[in-house]
């Protein structure tokens, strides 16, 4: 089954200089039980992406087109303010980066916590059972008594598990992760991307993670989308694109990453150039301006070219394979 | 936290004095009828302009009322009316500052109108039309304080509310279904009320001088009500042959005015720099 599938999303932002579009022609799916990464640089899209889904678009954002269907048979995109409020927190949670601000400064963690179930219908005790219940699953150690403690007596990292506790509270089918670990330093970020994991095991969610940290997305996720320009230039499992890349963009994305070059450089390599202005996109393909290999034929729209299984790039060129960089 | 509070104020010179004021002030007023053993409108035509005596510190007014405890029942009358007054452009402000800052674009617009419009009517016509509408009375002066400062009140919830609004947590409320009331309440309103108490404080001042100017003009408490204002005018009246009635009704304003001035400078220095230089 399908818990979230986005088809074809346009979003378009209403500025002072002009219309900005944010998302353009996105297409991909969550399975159920299943973790998809999202990548790309900053700017690329993905916090209006996922506040597309959540309907949190900013006052001059609109969805000009296109399906978010969430569990089969509803459309998102379509669904009215307060049937989509039911929806956030219940069905849909989610986790944002910075684990400084995501919880209220002056309420107690117990408090917040039993906030979330305000719909549950429970007691006040059986809410703040389940609270403890969910704080010893994130591993934040003696949780009865930390219940009346404030954020600022909790370490970044406890924050950031509280939030993932909060968020993973009421069972959602859907958890989405606005780089949550980002703001954590290495060995904090691996041990959260374990939780992670474990908890998707426990609660069979499926997961919507963004990030633009190769590493932490081929640790957690099955699948994975990259982003350019608010465009899906390829798609498919972790496993095909990490070994196979074919859009240039991933490809130059993967060689950029510091965690896979071979040797120690004394300047970390970038992709030359930078993001075009999302009010003026070039004609054709988005990527071109910035590409090695364009040519005459990227200043026409790029086919969704199949590369086997359910990979796909969104280019010209997509037969170039890049068999040094699976080394 | 409290008594930490107060020692940080107290480690300011301008804080220790603005503190101390604020007390004796508070104090005096709060227990003024067992600091004199005078009526405050009792009458008696024999003490008519006694100066300063251990009999009457201050001295009497023109129809022999003991000054002083004019001036102490005149300092409950201020500070109720300043609290009172304040209180209520404070939940005004407020109210109307949540519904600018997260409602429609429109609205804001609209009520920024409004505020700059009302702002932009000098207090002393503002007291005058409403007193010509109302007659003087304690309303009036309730009135005036509130349309001075509503506006200004609204205007920073307003702008808290604005930042507030794009801050993670609030972000990761709505994304978890929070209510747009829910949101103010719980998520937002608190984490305001710091600059909301130090704005109060500094505010306090403003309108002592605005009840004690409208009573000095007549407009505000009627007699036999005391106020300092009102033992300020008869002052005034009277300068020639008896100085101590002017002194009487002026330190109070002076000292209540500089005393939860310098206080609510110190407490705004010490939690909430960004406030700095807002006069
Ligand atoms: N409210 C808005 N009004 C106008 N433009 C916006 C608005 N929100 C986002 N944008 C624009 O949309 C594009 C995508 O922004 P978005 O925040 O989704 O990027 P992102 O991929 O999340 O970046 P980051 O990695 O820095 O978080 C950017 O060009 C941004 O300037
Ligand atoms: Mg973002």
């Amino acid at each position: 089954m399908t818990v979230l599938e986005v088809k074809n999303l346009n979003v378009a932002f209403h500025t002072e200089s002009g219309r900005l579009e944010a998302l353009k022609q996105v297409s991909f799916s969550v399975p159920a039980n299943r973790s998809v990464g999202v990548v790309g640089e900053s700017g690329c899209g993905k916090s209006t992406l996922i506040n597309a889904i959540l309907g949190l678009l900013a006052d001059n954002g609109e969805i000009t087109s296109g399906e978010i269907i969430f569990e089969g048979d509803q459309d998102l995109a379509r669904l009215g303010p307060t049937a989509m409020r039911g929806l956030r927190g219940q069905s849909i949670a989610t986790v944002f980066q910075d684990p400084m601000g995501a919880l209220n400064p002056v309420l107690s963690v117990g408090r917040q916590m039993r906030d979330i179930q305000y719909r549950s219908g429970l007691s006040k005790r059986d809410k703040d059972a389940r609270s403890v219940a969910m704080l010893r699953k994130v591993r934040i150690p003696d949780p009865e008594s930390r219940l009346t403690q404030f954020p600022h007596e909790f370490s970044g990292g406890m924050k950031q598990r509280i939030a993932i506790a909060m968020a993973l509270m009421m069972e959602p089918a859907l958890l989405i992760a606005d780089e949550p670990t980002t703001a954590l330093d290495a060995t904090l970020e691996v041990a959260t991307i374990e939780l992670l994991k474990d908890l998707q095991r426990d609660i069979g969610c499926s997961v919507l993670f963004i990030s633009h940290h190769l590493g932490v997305i081929a640790e957690l996720c099955d699948e994975m989308i990259v982003m350019y320009a608010g465009e899906v230039v390829e798609s498919g499992t972790t496993r095909e694109i990490f070994h196979d890349a074919r859009h240039p963009y991933t490809q130059k994305l993967l060689a950029c990453d510091p965690a896979r070059l071979s040797q120690r450089v004394a300047r970390l390599p970038t992709i030359a150039g930078t993001l075009p202005d999302l009010r003026r996109r070039p004609s054709g393909c988005v990527f071109q301006p910035r590409c090695d290999r364009a040519d005459a034929q990227c200043l026409t729209t790029p086919p969704n070219a199949p590369i086997g299984g359910s990979h796909i790039a969104h280019c010209w060129h997509a037969d170039v394979s890049l068999g040094a960089m699976s080394a | 936290m409290m008594w930490r509070t107060v020692r940080r104020i107290m480690r300011e010179p301008l804080g220790a004095i603005g503190l101390t004021l604020v007390t004796v002030v508070v104090l005096s007023a709060v227990f003024a009828s067992a600091l004199t053993s005078y009526a405050p409108s009792k009458i008696s035509p024999a003490e008519r302009f006694a100066p300063p005596s251990l009999l009457h510190l201050l001295g009497t007014d023109h129809l022999g009322r003991d000054l002083l405890t004019r001036v102490l029942y005149g300092g409950r009358v201020a500070l109720l009316i300043a609290l009172g007054a304040t209180a209520v452009s404070l939940v005004v402000g407020v109210v109307l500052g949540l519904i600018a800052g997260y409602g429609p674009r429109w609205l804001d617009n609209v009520l920024l109108l409004i505020f700059d419009a009302v702002k932009s009517f000098p207090t002393v016509m503002l007291a005058l039309t409403l007193v010509t509408l109302f007659g003087p009375s304690l309303y009036a002066v309730v009135l005036v304080v509130m349309l001075v400062n509503v506006p200004g009140y609204a205007r920073i919830i307003r702008t808290q509310t604005l930042v507030l609004k794009s801050a993670e947590h609030v972000m990761a409320a709505r994304s978890m279904g929070a209510s747009a009331g829910r949101i103010l309440r719980v998520h937002i309103l608190p984490n305001i009320i710091g600059p909301i108490l130090i704005l109060i404080s500094m505010d306090i001042p403003v309108v002592v001088a605005i009840e004690a100017g409208m009573s000095f003009l007549g407009l505000g408490v009627r007699p036999p009500t005391p106020s300092w204002g009102a033992i300020l005018n008869d002052g005034f009246a009277n300068i020639r042959d008896s100085y101590w009635i002017v002194i009487a009704g002026g330190l109070p304003i002076v000292l209540t005015t500089l005393g939860f001035t310098f206080f609510g400078e110190t407490l705004r220095d010490l939690f909430d720099p960004r406030l700095k230089g807002r006069s």
